[in-house]
């Protein structure tokens, strides 16, 4: 691990290492996490609240699905695409799976860009994952359709455990709304980076604060959460 | 705003607005992702049972979980306090898991005892008087 960034030009104490670290961080009346700006922290601890929900969500799917005496539809042929002919097993799941990781991808380099004040390369790489979430959104969509159509309902469905729709609808429902809650965020940020708004420090118009290029990595600790859920939804619902 | 100390083996390049690292570290990284991605992906692909099944999704999908948590959303490089003040708690979901275990297993063994079809011809449960 490196040395936490040191801003000021005052010569200060030699800091603790290792775990003497975290105990010096919280001792004393003082701020806990030193020269991290307020928001980071913030949204972190937002998105444990936020890990909570969707832990929760996934331990009781699991504790459901454990304990249903009917078998669980088996989900590489729920989610299975037609292809040529051909049934490919959780096609769409993986195209988005890659859709998704791309979008971190960019997210990633946004921030970087950021920080650096390139307005136009920051601009263009939020988009991108803006359009990137919005058409795993729509996939979703997609997939909802299908299965609906084709007869799964949070009570019943034409394969197995009768708890498998309302799992399914609850835990992925809840991720895309994340997620298109995400693209809009990152619409915003992205015109107010156009716009010189973060340059300039102009008050944001939500909440009347001033804004800065942290924005853009606040953005991208909500987005690669996104990722996150998703990779563990990937793994226990689609896999398993 | 470099600052040279006898603890840096590389000094870091800091700036007021935050820490930033050379755009190849992200490539590497978004690249390791999609052979994680893969390899999950082939685990069905190639219907692997049981066991190794299972144990093979965990690791791809915590090694995938790790790398997003570390490089993309920069947590190698924070505070000590920061990473174990966010990592630590949601550990505690465990706890929440393997209760949830519990409880699972107990249904589906009562549903087996109390549910049984009629078809089967089900021992006599004794009924309390």
């Amino acid at each position: 691990m490196t040395q936490p960034a040191i801003t000021g030009h005052a010569t200060s104490l030699p800091q603790p290492e290792g775990l003497r670290s975290i105990v010096s961080d919280f001792s004393s009346d003082q701020r806990a996490f030193k020269n991290v700006p307020w928001g980071k922290p913030m949204m972190w601890i937002f998105l444990v609240s936020d890990t909570f929900i969707f832990g929760s969500f996934l331990i009781s799917y699991m504790t459901v699905r454990m304990s249903t005496t009917v078998p669980w539809p088996n989900p590489s042929q729920v989610f299975s695409l037609q292809m040529f002919g051909k049934d490919v097993p959780l096609l769409l799941i993986a195209i988005m799976t890659f859709v998704l990781i791309s979008s971190s991808g960019t997210m990633a380099l946004a921030v970087n860009y950021g920080y650096r004040r390139d307005r136009k390369t920051t601009f263009w790489l939020l988009i991108a994952t803006a359009v990137l979430g919005a058409t795993f959104v729509g996939m979703q969509a997609f997939e909802w359709t299908k299965l609906i159509h084709e007869g799964v309902r949070p009570w019943s469905n034409p394969w197995g455990a009768a708890q498998f729709g309302s799992s399914f609808f609850m835990i992925t429902g809840f991720h895309g709304t994340h997620v298109s809650i995400g693209v809009i965020f990152l619409v915003i940020v992205a015109v107010k980076v156009w716009r010189g708004d973060l340059d300039h420090q102009r008050p944001g118009f939500l909440t009347g604060r001033r804004g800065n290029y942290e924005i853009v990595e606040t953005m991208g600790l909500y987005w690669h959460f996104v990722d996150l859920v998703w990779v563990f939804i990937f793994a226990f619902f689609y896999l398993w | 705003m470099t600052q040279h100390d006898s603890h840096h083996t590389a000094p870091a390049v800091v700036h007021a607005q935050g820490q930033q690292h050379p755009l190849g570290i992200y490539f590497k990284i978004w690249g390791l992702l999609f052979v994680l991605s893969i390899a999950s992906y082939m685990v069905d692909y190639f219907h692997f049972q049981g066991l190794l099944r299972w144990s093979l999704i965990i690791t791809f999908m915590l090694l995938k979980a790790g790398l997003i948590v570390a490089v993309f959303m920069h947590m190698l490089w924070e505070r000590l306090a920061l990473l174990y003040a966010i990592v630590v708690p949601p550990l505690l979901l465990l706890v929440l898991l393997g209760i949830g275990a519990l409880e699972g297993d107990y249904t589906f063994l009562t549903r087996g005892q109390f549910f049984t079809p009629a078809a089967t011809p089900a021992p006599a449960v004794a009924k309390p008087q």
